[in-house]
Parts: C-alpha cells; structure tokens; sequence
C-alpha cells in the first residue's frame, strides 16, 4: 500500500464526515442551516462526552459497557433527590459521587481482580440497570424546570451541554497527549506486560481510566437530564453502543494504543447525531436509521482494519 | 562518577559486577549450578554457551525478572537482589534484547523518557521541548540523526536498536547488557552497533555482550565466561581462547544412557542404515522459501526415519515446521506427501493425511488444559468415535482408545482418566500430547522441542514412544535445542543457520563440534 492511500485512509472519519455532510446538504438545504448544525452539536454532546470516556479505555484494550447504567442510576438518584427538593449545586456532586462508585467498581475487579473487563462491566450494566428500575420504581419521574433550563442555558451565546462537551473534550485531549498519564496509556494499550517491564504503574493507569469513563457518564447523565428534563426506565439504554461507535468512528482501535480523542471522538460523536438529524430532516423512513447508521459504522470499522493491516 | 563509588571500586579490585554461587531451578530441573563470576568495572565480558545452557536465566536474575534459590550478586561493591524491573534500571543496569521492548506508537523520545518525563514546572503537563531537546542529545550520541518525535514503528530494526541503547544512556547506565544484539541487523547496521560500542567502552561504561556469533565476540570483549548445562566451564581473557577451544567448551559433556538403544542401528550398524536410506520416500520438501525467514529449503524425510532438526535460536527451524504444518505462508516451494504433491498446505488437510505436528508451546498450543486427561487423548481422533447417522461419541469406544493408549503411553498408575491435564507434570502432559496424535496413527509426526522443561526420566519414554512409531513406517522429525538429545536419538540431522540447511549427517558421522560449528555459521573457515 503506497502514501496516498495511507493518508486517505488516515483521514477517514474526516472524509466520511464530509461526505455525509455533503449528501444531506443536497437532500436538503435545511440541513446545514447553523442552527441545525448547532443542533447536532448539542444533541451529539451526551453520546459525545461518555465516548470520550469510552476512548481512554479502549485506548488500554478494555472496554466499558456500564456507562449507560452508571447514567441511570445517577440520573435516578439524581431525580428522587429533586422531587424531595434537593438543590442542584448538591444533587450534581452527588450524581458523581454515584457514577465513580460504580466505576471504581470496575476498576477494583479489572484491576486486582483481574476480570476480563468485558465481563466485570457487562455484570455492572446489569446491576446499574436493575438498581435503577429499583429506585425509579420502574416510572418515569419528571423533573422540576430547574434542569430543562439548565439544559438550554446559553453561557457567552454557547449552548450550555455543548460547552460542558467542549471542556470535557479539550482537557481529555491535553490529559491524553500532553501527561505522562496519558502517553502511558498508549503504551499500556500496546502491550499491557511491557509496560509493566518498563516500570509503569498500569494498575494505577488501568483503574483510572475506568474512573474518568465513569466520571464522563456522570457529565453525559447531567446533559440527558438538562435536555429531557425526565428520567425514564430507557434513560441511558445503549449509551455505551453508541460511545464506543462514535470513538471507533473516530478511529480508536478495539485493539488499544491507537487513537485520539480530538479530532477522532468528536468527529465520530458528531458524525452519528448528523446521520440522525440528517435522516429525520430529509424525512425518511424512520426504521432506516439504526440501518443507515450501522452501515457507516460498519463502513468505518472495516477501514480502521485496511489500515491497521498495514502496519 | 562519585569519588565515593571509586573508592568502592578500588577496594573491591576494580570489579563491578560479581555473582557468586548463583543456583536456580525450574520445576525441579537445576538450570543453574552456582555460577560464579566477575565483571570488572569497565570491561566487556563476552558470555558464550549452547542452547539452554543458562544465559538467559542468568541475565533474567541480574535484570529482576527472576529471583535465584540460592547465592548473591554483588554490584559495585554492595549487595545486589533486584525483585523487578525497576530495581536493575534504579542501580544503572540496562538491558539490550533480542527482540526490542519499544513501544511503536508512542515517539521516540516518549520511549526514552516513559517513566521519568520531565514536567513543566508544577504543572502536570510534559515539557515536551526540553524533552525533545534531551532526546535530541541522546540519539546524537548514539549517532541518530532523527527527529525526536518520530514514532518508532517508522524505524528500522537497527534504528530501534541505537533508540534502545540512547534509553540505556539516558538513565545513565554503567553496565548494559546486549542479548543477540545483531540477529535483526544489516551488516551496515552491525557495524555501526560496534563502533557505537566501543566508544561507549571509552566512556567506561561496562557490558556484558551475549552472542552466538563467536566471531564477534572475539572481536569484541575483553573476556570470555563460557557456560555449559548451568555452569562455568571455563573463563579468562579472550586472548586465551582459540575459536576450537571455545567450541569444544560450549560442547563436551559426557553423555551416560540417557537414550533407548536405536534398535535396527544397533543390530546391524551402517547396512541399516543404508536400509533407512533406501526407506521410501514419505515426505519431500523442495525448495521452500518465505522472504526473511527460510531460504530455498529441500530435503526428504524417508520411511522409518527419525530426522533431527538442528541450529540455534532464530535459524528458522520451528518456522520450517510451521510452514511444512500450513500454519504460516510460503512464498515458494512444493511440498510432496508420499510421492504426491501438495498443492496447498492446510493442518486440517494435513491432519486428514496423517501428518501430525507437536508445538513447543504444549500448554498454550497442544492441550486443553481443563479438559481430562481421557478427554484430551482423544481429542484429534473424536470422528472415530461418532459413526452412527446422528454422530453421537459412543462412550465404550472412546473408553478403549483410552485404556489402548494409555497402555503404550504410560502415565502414573494413579493418574485417573477423569483428572485435569493441568494437574500432571510436564513430563506426563507431554506424553499426553504424544498420545493423542498416536491414536491417529500418524504417517509423519512432527516435534518442536518435544522434551523441553521435561525430566529425564519422562524423556525416555518419550524417546522410545517416537522409536516406536518410527519402527512402525512413520516419519519423525525432531527440531531440539539439545545436541545431545538429537544425536542420541535420531538417524540424521539437518542444520540450518539463517534460514538455510547448512549441513546434513548420518548417524555416522555425528560430532558435536561440526554441527555447533555449522550452526554458528563458520563452518567454511574451520574446514580444511
């Protein structure tokens, strides 16, 4: 394989982003209006935020399938906590209290343990999920108006959800390329017993990476809360589906040691809600969507693999 | 350095390193016998010995990966008992592998630097620009001229290498270790290796340079330590050693019997094996090559015969056995079964043909070591037991192949057929192995390092199981580290070096010194 197909397929969530972009624009003009691209923006910065989360850990070769339920059982806590009326500047610090408790969970058996993460999360889910009905009663709660106008708050004229998705982005990205912490994590994700040999402390690394994908979920919950303004028994559901396609959209390898938060997780995020939004503004068939959406997933993942072929 | 640490020094007779008494077993096999010996401060020690004659379980104990059963280290003076890793690079040991301990997608300069980056100030961040500065120094000295942020999977093997060495400088090494060091090189890139090292030498940095490629060692160090079955057979300047000399050392043991008779040989001496020679031919390799692994490799494997596989690390033998099983590609070559070619290797075909194939990883590649040992024997031969329309296993049928097999592969009386694999030693587990492609009955068998980590007693039996199956019209062919065993138990043995057979003997002729020599590569300059 020569340079230029190398450099292409380097760049393909970017190309593939513009593409769909393309194909939307010119289904339909509304489309790329700025206030449906602002749209997307803020609809994609719950999924946004808990795949950046997702990154840091397949970025060490794991997985975290329990951030859907972490979401869950914050938003749940969070919702009975408001009805008793509870303050936000209290129940928001609760609600990661929460989410870190269950990720600390999963880095207690990932790392002393010494689970497959596949299963200690997976099991996680579960208990997440079945905690959550328990405290939800298995009802939707609506919550007091305190959250929906924070989640359509303007600081400085940007949407409040889409700068929270902003920060967290922007320290991730510094966290993961610019830290001793973050460079280790790539060399864990290589090949986690050489970085052991070379004297890195990877069960620190591996639990934290588990801790900052469980402080992500807690943001990401808040977002879903802000926007929805309810917490349903669905809340969250298949949120990790669809983090770990938007970081792998992005071209974060399952495999670990390759990827990068920004641009490759945002573009990833965005590219999902744009399918979405895009399908919805051109009027299509609403069951074509997750088809529609796996198909690009799909079409991504199979270029991530030409091109880790060629190394 | 310190004057305090040359005080040290010269108090201690100007010896850097010193191991005394060192011993170290592995599930009850001695693999070192109290080794001793010293590395003066400065110098460059050369240490030589065969296959598993303990050099890398020596290296692993200095590096931390290992702790030894018995004797001390001493390093500059004080004592030495480093439990991991860490310990050895904190005292200024560094270690050069064979195979690189980089990381490929981080740059090079964040390899360097993996554990101790400097930070800008307080802050948590790198301070990437002294850093690449730092690096920038370092690959200077080592004669790299790159930028500092490139990823090392962009480098060459060689390069990788000076990277490697530039880490060993960067914590300031006074002693580092080179294992195999030109095994991936160019000779270009070996060159540059050892003008590096000599003026690192001029630095008075020590080393310990581990090679089987005897001419560089001559070249190269000051001393020679020679280690043969976990000890010190010789040691002293190079100057005092002759290439023979060294050979011999690394070679002459005294083999009492530890080998069944070869029965058709021992009956009738050189007539049988001429009668092997005209055995038919069962299976004809003709010129396989795979780019950078084998080159232009023929020979045949005949009816009756046990053919030994001989060379070191890396010539490429388990490679050859691998391909010859369809596990790995080739590039070129055909392949013939019993007179008919093989257009395509695949195991599952193979296997159908009757070709059977032991890894070296028995563990990990040749049993399920949770199943049982009943279970396991009849792992490869299940289909035989099946032959109703629905295929149920019938239990009687697989009871007897049990009760057959363990009748000639013969386990402790009181391991049960319901007991774990993971349970029995590794001698039995690999009895297991080999009975499970006996029942097969097998037309050509193959063994990577059938006996490694195996008693002596289990070895036996071993032998005279693969004995047998040859006497029955099978072709067995042996790739063993262990000159001693293939001599003792083959009619032949081929040698490869670098990916080619460099030579071939009969039993007649075997002699230690001339398949070391050929394996070595220096077979042409010690021929008359």
């Amino acid at each position: 394989m020569n340079r230029t197909s190398r450099r292409l397929l380097d760049l393909a969530p970017f190309l593939l982003f513009v593409t769909v972009l393309a194909i939307f624009g010119v289904q339909s003009p509304k489309f790329l209006e700025s206030g449906n691209l602002v749209n997307i923006v803020v609809q994609a910065s719950s999924t946004g935020i808990v795949a950046v989360g997702m990154t840091f850990v397949l970025l060490t070769a794991g997985v975290d399938l329990s951030v859907g339920a972490i979401m869950f059982v914050a938003a749940a806590v969070a919702g009975k906590m408001a009805l008793a009326g509870w303050p936000l500047p209290i129940i928001l610090p609760v609600m990661v209290a929460v989410a870190l408790m269950f990720s600390a969970c999963n880095a207690f058996f990932v790392t002393k343990v010494r689970v497959a993460a596949f299963i200690v999360t997976l099991a996680t889910l579960f208990i997440g999920r079945g905690l959550g009905l328990r405290i939800t009663e298995t009802r939707a709660m609506n919550l007091p108006d305190s959250f929906l106008e924070l989640g359509s708050a303007r600081w400085l004229g940007v949407p409040l959800p889409a700068l929270l998705f902003g920060g967290v982005l922007l320290v991730a990205h510094l966290v993961l390329t610019r830290t001793p912490f973050g460079r280790q994590v790539f060399a864990i994700g290589h090949d986690v017993e050489m970085a052991k040999k070379a004297g890195i402390r990877t069960g620190r690394v591996l639990a934290a990476v588990y801790l900052i994908s469980g402080l992500c979920a807690a943001f990401a919950a808040m977002v879903s809360l802000g926007q929805l303004g309810a917490v349903s028994p669905k809340f969250g559901e298949q949120k990790e589906f669809a983090a770990i396609a938007a970081a792998v959209l992005g071209g974060t390898s399952l495999f670990g040691g390759r990827g990068n938060v920004f641009p490759g997780t945002l573009l990833g995020a965005l590219l999902i809600q744009a399918i979405e939004n895009g399908l919805v503004v051109v009027n299509a068939d609403p069951y074509l969507y997750p088809m529609i959406t796996s198909v690009v997933i799909f079409i991504s993942v199979w270029l991530e693999s030409l091109r880790n072929r060629t190394r | 350095m310190q004057p305090a640490t040359n005080n040290q020094l010269q108090t201690t007779n100007n010896e850097l390193l010193s191991f005394r008494g060192i011993e170290k077993a592995f599930f009850g096999v001695k693999v070192l016998k109290g080794v001793s010996f010293t590395v003066p401060a400065g110098g460059m020690v050369g240490l030589v010995g065969e296959n598993g004659a303990g050099k890398s379980t020596l290296m692993n104990i200095l590096g931390g990966d290992l702790q030894p059963d018995a004797g001390t280290i001493t390093l500059e003076g004080s004592g030495y008992a480093p439990l991991n890793p860490q310990d050895a690079t904190r005292r200024g040991i560094a270690f050069i592998h064979q195979e690189l301990n980089l990381f490929p997608n981080l740059s090079i300069a964040e390899n360097i630097f993996l554990t101790r980056f400097p930070r800008a100030g307080v802050t948590p961040f790198i301070q990437r620009g002294g850093m690449n500065r730092r690096a920038v120094d370092l690959l200077r000295e080592v004669g790299l001229e790159i930028p500092p942020d490139r990823l090392v999977e962009t480098l060459s093997a060689g390069e990788r290498q000076l990277v490697e060495i530039a880490k060993a400088l960067s914590i300031d090494a006074r002693l580092i270790l080179f294992d195999e060091p030109t095994t991936s090189l160019s000779e270009r890139e070996t060159d540059r290796l050892f003008a590096l090292i000599s003026r690192m030498r001029a630095r008075g940095i020590t080393m310990i340079y581990i090679s089987h490629t005897l001419a560089d060692v001559f070249r190269l160090c000051d001393d020679i330590v020679v280690l043969r079955d976990g000890e010190v057979v010789g040691s002293g300047a190079t100057k005092t050693f002759t290439t023979e000399k060294l050979v011999s050392m690394m070679v002459g043991r005294t083999v009492s019997q530890l080998f069944p008779e070869r029965r058709s040989l021992g009956k009738r001496g050189d007539e049988a094996e001429a009668g092997f020679a005209t055995g038919a031919p069962l299976l004809e390799v003709n010129g396989v090559s795979q780019p950078g692994v084998l080159r232009d490799i023929s020979f045949t494997l005949r009816r009756g015969e046990v053919l030994g596989l001989s060379g070191l690390m890396g010539a490429g033998r388990s490679e050859l056995a691998r391909i010859l099983f369809g596990l790995d590609p080739r590039t070129a070559g055909e392949v013939r079964l019993n007179g008919e070619q093989l257009p395509r290797l695949s195991p599952r075909e193979l296997i159908e043909r009757g070709v059977a194939f032991l890894t070296e990883n028995r563990r990990s590649e040749g049993l399920c070591l949770d199943a049982s040992v009943g279970d396991n024997f009849t792992l490869v031969t299940l289909p035989q037991h099946g032959r109703t329309p629905l295929r149920w296993l019938a239990g009687a049928s697989l009871k007897s192949a049990v009760e057959r097999i363990r009748a000639v592969v013969k386990l402790d009386a009181k391991t049960s057929d319901s007991q774990p694999v993971r349970t029995l030693s590794g001698g039995n587990q690999q009895k297991v192995v080999l009975g499970k492609w006996l029942l097969r009955q097998p037309r050509v068998l193959m063994l990577d390092e059938p006996t490694r980590g195996i008693d002596v007693g289990a070895r036996f039996e071993i032998y005279q199981l693969i004995h047998q199956l040859a006497d029955q019209g099978a072709g067995v062919l042996v790739i063993s580290s262990d000159m001693e065993e293939l001599m003792g138990l083959c009619d032949r043995i081929l040698v490869m070096c670098g990916g080619t057979l460099v030579d071939d003997l009969p039993r007649a002729q075997f002699d230690r010194e001339r398949i070391l020599r050929a394996a070595l590569g220096t077979n042409q300059e010690a021929a008359p």
